[in-house]
C-alpha cells in the first residue's frame, strides 16, 4: 500500500468532518433527530403527519450547500468516472442497501459511531469492506 | 423553528461534505482502493465529526427531551442481524461503484451535476422498492 500524498487533504477532511459533527450535534441536541441521510431520505417515502417537513427542510438544506459555498469561495469540480448504467446500478444498490441496513455513512458511520453503538459499527464495518473488495475487483481485477 | 434548524443543519452538513472534498466522487475509491495509491482523506472526515459527534450524543443520552421540546429520539436497536449486515454489504458495492453516497449525492445534485441526478434518481428507485417489498411482506 502507498498513500497518495498528492490527493490527501488531511486539513480540509478535518475541518469539513467538524462540520458535519456540527450539524449532527444541532440535529441530535435541538430537534431529538439522527442525522442519517438515508433514513430522513427514506422518511419522506413512507410519509407520516408531522414528520415531513424537518426532512425536507434538512435534504434541502443539503441540496443547497453548494450555493451557500459561493459565499466564501469558487465550487470544487466533481469528478464523476461512472457512466449511466453504472450510477443506475450503484444508485439501486445504495437506496436497497441503506434502507435495509437501516443507515449509511452518516447515520451509522457518523452518528451510530458517535454513540458508541456495537450495531451501527457491524454496519459500518460491513460497508467499508464491501467498498474495499468493489473497488478492488473494479479497479484492479477488472481493471477500470 | 424545528424545521428552520433542520435546514440549518442540513446546510452545515452539506458545506462539511463539500470542506472535507467528499462531495466528489473521486475521493471516496481514492480511500477504498487499499491496493493502489490510498488516500486517508476519509478516515479524517470521520474522526472530526465523530470526534464532535460523541460529544453532542452524550449530552443527548441525558435528556429525555430535545431542546426544542420534542422527545429524543435514538436508536433503540442493539440486534446484529442478517438485514443490517446483507443490507450494509449491499449498500458499500454501490457506495465503491460509484464513488457516492446519499449525502455527497444530494449535494452533488445541487452542484447541478448531470450523473448526480441520475444517481439520485435510481436511489429513490431502490429506496421506494424497499418501501414496496416491505408493504407486501408485512401484508
Amino acid at each position: 500500500m502507498t498513500v497518495a500524498w498528492t490527493s490527501f487533504t488531511p486539513w480540509t477532511a478535518l475541518a469539513g468532518g467538524l462540520l458535519i459533527g456540527l450539524a449532527a450535534a444541532l440535529l441530535v441536541l435541538f430537534n431529538g433527530r439522527i442525522a442519517g441521510i438515508s433514513g430522513i431520505v427514506g422518511g419522506l417515502l413512507r410519509p407520516l403527519r408531522g414528520d415531513i417537513a424537518w426532512r425536507a427542510a434538512f435534504v434541502a438544506g443539503l441540496v443547497i450547500a453548494p450555493l451557500a459555498w459561493l459565499a466564501f469561495g469558487a465550487l470544487p469540480r466533481l469528478h464523476v468516472a461512472a457512466g449511466t448504467p453504472t450510477l443506475v446500478a450503484a444508485g439501486l444498490l445504495v437506496g436497497i442497501g441503506t434502507r435495509y441496513g437501516s443507515g449509511c455513512t452518516s447515520g451509522h458511520g457518523v452518528c451510530g459511531l458517535s454513540r458508541g453503538s456495537l450495531r451501527s459499527l457491524a454496519a459500518t464495518a460491513a460497508f467499508m469492506a464491501a467498498g474495499f473488495v468493489t473497488v478492488f475487483v473494479a479497479r484492479h481485477l477488472l481493471g477500470h | 423553528m424545528r424545521v428552520v434548524l433542520a435546514f440549518v443543519a442540513g446546510l452545515v452538513f452539506g458545506l462539511g461534505l463539500l470542506l472535507s472534498g467528499m462531495a466528489d466522487p473521486a475521493k471516496v475509491p481514492g480511500f477504498l482502493d487499499l491496493a493502489g495509491a490510498w488516500d486517508p482523506s476519509l478516515a479524517f472526515v470521520m474522526a472530526g465529526a465523530i470526534a464532535v459527534g460523541a460529544l453532542a450524543f452524550a449530552l443527548a443520552r441525558r435528556r429525555t427531551k430535545a431542546l426544542l421540546g420534542d422527545p429524543m429520539q435514538l436508536p433503540t436497536a442493539t440486534a446484529i442481524d442478517r438485514r443490517l449486515v446483507v443490507g450494509s454489504l449491499v449498500f458499500g458495492a454501490g457506495w465503491g461503484l460509484a464513488g457516492f453516497c446519499p449525502g455527497p449525492a444530494l449535494v452533488a445534485l445541487g452542484l447541478g451535476a448531470p450523473q448526480a441526478v441520475v444517481f439520485v434518481v435510481a436511489m429513490l428507485a431502490g429506496m421506494g422498492l424497499f418501501e414496496l417489498i416491505e408493504a407486501r411482506r408485512k401484508g
